[in-house]
């Protein structure tokens, strides 16, 4: 069978990655700019699933997995975040929020 | 064109349209639904690299718990839509343009100078036993024994701190 | 078999189980009905046929000739495709759960399961953790405040109860063996069945199976005295029949998923020493199974009308702190089990 070069994996998960960052940039919702995050982390799981398979090794997905839980436990606490910063200003617009103290 | 050609440009061109779709859309919900596309495309992606293990969990853990989550804290805040997609504020936008144009075409420039495709290619064989569930959670519980029990000792640091910091008056 | 019979064959697979699944949902309805009124003393739909046996086509027909609103405060496009999501859902989970042992028709060996996935257990954990989609977003979209609370009260809860599901889920695991729902219910056999060997495993599973059903005392999305109707309160026509449809699938999932990891599955006790001929035995086996199924449905509609709902921080109590302590509890009686017993 005549399997597709990994360069297209590659470019793919490139793509996605300068998708992420510009959301980054562009946008002003603190929650929108958590899920251009996990967009980021998740370009980054494409490039080492596609390694992983292309090599015949598991040591990528293994690394995918850990990711995951990091991803998880990132959601969790950048949202609890998001949550306190809500209660105190009423606001997630990140430019809203540019003083050290309130 | 064979048929893993044909089922990779389907997924690869959603996962790209989700992704452009989620950070161009002013609503936060539609921008979860897109995001929520886009990690389906991925999973799909991983069943096509015989990762069928790491498939499964990206569906379980991301699309059905991260997201969840964020859709519970954005219904939960009721943020409502940006007035305006770019920032009224031009340098922004010139700025996100430049850093993106320069992050791709260096990624690209990477990709296509080292070429990997040239001494890489890919073993059907090994990847389908190297994805198994079977071999990935031997190789978690004897080879990646400290990352694992550090990753669980990571999550229960997230559960307690995300406690405290959403909790109303804690003391 | 070349590639054309396998084909053929999985065909003809899914049409029989979307029939009996259709058939089912349906008559679910009528039998919760009748029986909800059995149980508060009175008549229930007898009228449209013989002791009203035709009242689901009745329904389905009535629901049919309704105009179809979406409220102007709705965003059109997600308000049409949440029960989308909810039905496709609940009826793509059901492939993997199988109903009978292997049998010989016409010289085929043909499994009883549409799809014999050796990580069925996980794909039946990842769809139902989508199903939640459906909700939230009907309830997002309809642009009410009722709707919007039921979505927000759905997504907790599918998540609180899902630690525990999947917690309860690996003591099974561990006793089989395996990922596979067929290993799973030939791991029970005999009496090993998997409710006598971890009980806690199975009410918690059962509980957790309650909340994500969206089943009484846990329908706070829909509450009605609180919410009207919570997130379907902008449905009509078609797109509630989706809801009320994928509903009822819902259930009859869960019912399949208990039977299958907790109760045995097909098995019958020791039927294979009686030495019946295999299609007796294989007759028996799958009709076992429905028996079960039906005395699990049974018991969804009898806690229906027995138990009031909970209040919603009682239900987070119970999910986080009695049900998610006693899932983990299971785990380490059945890992002892396991060392002490060699299993």
């Amino acid at each position: 069978m005549n399997s597709i070069p990994i360069e297209y994996y590659l470019i793919l998960s490139a793509f996605m990655f300068t998708v992420g960052v510009t959301g980054v940039l562009i946008r002003r919702n603190a929650i929108v700019i958590f899920m251009c995050v996990e967009l980021m982390l998740n370009s980054a799981n494409l490039t080492m699933v596609a390694f992983s398979s292309y090599l015949g090794q598991s040591a990528g997905q293994i690394f995918v997995f850990f990711v995951m839980t990091v991803a998880a436990a990132e959601a969790a606490v950048g949202l609890a975040i998001i949550i306190a910063i809500f209660r105190n200003k009423l606001t997630v617009n990140i430019d809203e929020i540019n003083i050290f103290k309130w | 064109m064979n048929l893993e050609l044909i089922i990779f440009i389907v997924l690869a061109l959603t996962g790209a349209i989700s992704a452009v779709g989620m950070i161009t859309r002013p609503n936060p919900v539609i921008s979860a639904l897109f995001l929520i596309f886009n990690f389906f495309a991925l999973a799909g992606l991983y069943l096509l690299l015989n990762a069928q293990f790491i498939s499964i969990v990206q569906i379980i853990v991301y699309a059905g718990a991260i997201m969840v989550l964020f859709l519970f804290v954005i219904m939960l805040l009721r943020t409502g839509e940006e007035p305006k997609l770019f920032s009224e504020k031009k340098h922004i936008k010139y700025f996100a343009i430049v850093i993106a144009v320069l992050v791709f075409v260096q990624l690209g420039y990477l990709i296509f100078y080292e070429a990997p495709s040239e001494y890489i290619s890919q073993r059907v064989q090994q990847s389908m036993e190297a994805g198994t569930i079977e071999n990935i959670g031997q190789q978690l519980y004897t080879t990646y024994m400290i990352p694992f029990e550090a990753a669980g000792f990571l999550l229960l640091a997230a559960t307690i701190g995300a406690l405290v910091l959403a909790k109303k008056n804690f003391e | 078999m070349n590639i054309w019979e396998i084909i053929i064959i999985t065909v003809i697979k899914i049409g029989a189980i979307l029939t009996i699944m259709l058939l089912t949902v349906s008559y679910l309805v009528y039998f919760e009905r009748r029986i909800s009124a059995w149980i508060q003393s009175r008549l229930g739909p007898n009228r449209v046929g013989w002791e009203g046996i035709l009242q689901p086509f009745a329904d389905v027909f009535k629901l049919l000739l309704k105009e179809d609103i979406s409220p102007v405060a709705a965003n059109k496009f997600i308000h049409g495709l949440a029960p989308f999501i909810a039905v496709f859902v609940a009826f793509s989970t059901y492939a993997v759960i199988p109903i009978g042992p292997d049998v010989t028709i016409f010289g085929y060996s043909i499994q009883l399961v549409v799809a014999d996935v050796n990580i069925g257990v996980l794909y039946v954990l990842a769809l139902t953790s989508l199903g939640v989609y459906g909700l939230t977003f009907a309830g997002w979209s309809s642009g009410s405040k009722y709707s919007l609370l039921g979505g927000i009260r759905s997504s907790a809860q599918m998540i609180s109860y899902e630690v525990s599901m999947g917690f309860s889920v690996g003591g099974v695991l561990l006793m089989a063996g395996s990922l596979s729902p067929i290993a799973i219910v030939e791991a029970q056999y005999g009496w090993m069945w998997n409710a006598i060997v971890q009980p806690i495993g199975f009410i918690t599973f059962t509980v957790a199976a309650f909340a994500e059903t969206n089943r009484l005392p846990f329908d706070l999305p829909e509450a009605e005295p609180e919410l009207v109707g919570g997130y379907h309160t902008e449905y009509s026509s078609m797109k509630f029949a989706g809801f009320f449809l994928a509903e009822y699938a819902n259930m009859i999932i869960a019912a399949g998923m208990i039977v299958t990891l907790y109760l045995g599955g097909w098995q019958v006790p020791y039927i294979d020493k009686l030495g019946l001929g295999e299609i007796v035995t294989a007759l028996m086996q799958v009709g076992s199974f429905f028996v079960k199924m039906g005395a699990i449905l049974f018991f969804f509609i009898w806690v229906r009308w027995s138990i009031p709902r909970f209040r919603y921080d009682q239900l987070m109590n119970l999910g986080w702190k009695v049900m998610f302590p006693l899932s983990l509890i299971n785990i380490v009686w059945v890992a002892a089990l396991i060392m002490i017993f060699n299993l």
